[in-house]
């Protein structure tokens, strides 16, 4: 029985040195650079194919300025699809269940939109508070309810990102919990949730990779209003 | 009639010229190994051919300087991955030895945290 549920959330250290650092840098030992040879090993080849296909679709609903954001933008798909799935092994740390990390990842880059978009063409993006079409009367508390989820979005993006993870991973931590207690006192039930656990763990891969996408899909959307 | 003409000279020598033993620059005689062992300083010695006698010698002869650390990782890194995932027909076992250790090396770091989730009557 853990003596909490969430202990499995605080960041570990190690003989008072934190460890979210390797936690963090894992992911680039398994995302090697490509040589210069014209037939890559397997590994490079699949990664390229890959990054190949995400940058295509990220960057073809923006203009040519926003293709500046793509070094930015596929790198965060990247950090965040390898981070979300490595937390699925047993014992790891996965630093996006931590809000501080995704509030941080997601704020700055939200802001940059933003500024960008006040900067470039404040006129448009202050036009996006108003949907077009709406009657007059209501003109006033729409831009008012415009303007408070134009500000929400950054802790949107961070609590979403956050709470998917933490949930899921809890989830998992809870059905194995009952497994392995029930495993000598009531053996088929303990064999129904285990069949839970194994749908949960295919659910749970796929959210890792899904609040992956989201984020940097959400961020672009942003990006094109603004840019 | 003349003479029989000698055979022109074969491209192969029946009998295979005998080879002089190799001589070590020290100048004794040595084994015919294929691999002679020219003398190398211990500080270039790679560690398994160092003796135990002079282990302590050959660990204060490296190179601890920061850059030195890094350039140890990078050894090991490209090591590992000259040897099983840049080759032609990688397959699973090279990232799956990654993530194995990563597993490995997360219990024990979280130890610490873990040892207090041992099934016991009273906690």
């Amino acid at each position: 029985m853990n003596l909490s549920f969430f202990d499995q959330f605080s960041s570990p250290y190690l003989l008072g040195m934190p460890l979210i650092l390797p936690s963090l840098l894992l992911p680039t030992l398994l995302l090697p650079s490509p040589g210069r040879r014209w037939v890559n090993n397997r590994l490079s080849t699949i990664q390229l194919w890959f990054i190949h296909l995400i940058t295509k679709q990220l960057m073809t609903p923006l203009n040519k300025a926003g293709h500046k954001w793509a070094l930015l933008l596929t790198s965060l798909i990247l950090m965040l699809l390898s981070i979300n799935l490595l937390g699925l092994l047993p014992y790891t740390f996965t630093p996006t269940t931590q809000l501080s990390m995704n509030m941080a990842l997601a704020f700055p880059l939200w802001l940059a939109t933003l500024l960008t978009g006040l900067r470039n063409q404040p006129s448009t993006s202050l036009g996006h508070l108003l949907p077009e079409g709406t009657p007059t009367p209501l003109i006033p508390a729409l831009i008012m309810i415009e303007t408070t989820s134009l500000l929400i979005r950054p802790l949107a993006l961070g609590v979403r990102l956050t709470a998917n993870l933490t949930a899921g991973h809890l989830l998992i931590q809870l059905i194995s919990t009952a497994t392995i207690t029930l495993l000598p006192m009531m053996p088929s039930i303990s064999a129904l949730t285990t069949i839970i656990l194994f749908l949960l763990t295919i659910l749970e891969v796929a959210v890792a990779m899904i609040q992956a996408y989201v984020f940097v899909l959400l961020l672009s959307l942003y990006l094109q209003e603004n840019i | 009639m003349a003479a029989p003409r000698a055979h022109p000279p074969t491209l192969l020598p029946s009998a295979p010229a005998p080879r002089s033993l190799p001589v070590s620059p020290r100048g004794g005689a040595q084994h015919d190994d294929k691999m002679a062992q020219p003398p190398v300083p211990l500080k270039d010695m790679k560690l398994l051919d160092v003796k135990l006698g002079q282990l302590s010698t050959w660990l204060a002869m490296r190179d601890f300087t920061p850059s030195g650390i890094v350039g140890a990782f990078r050894r090991g890194y490209e090591r590992y991955y000259n040897k099983y995932i840049n080759v032609k027909k990688g397959g699973l076992g090279g990232i799956s030895m990654v993530l194995a250790g990563y597993v490995v090396m997360s219990y024990i770091w979280s130890y610490s945290h873990l040892k207090h989730d041992r099934r016991r009557k009273y906690h």
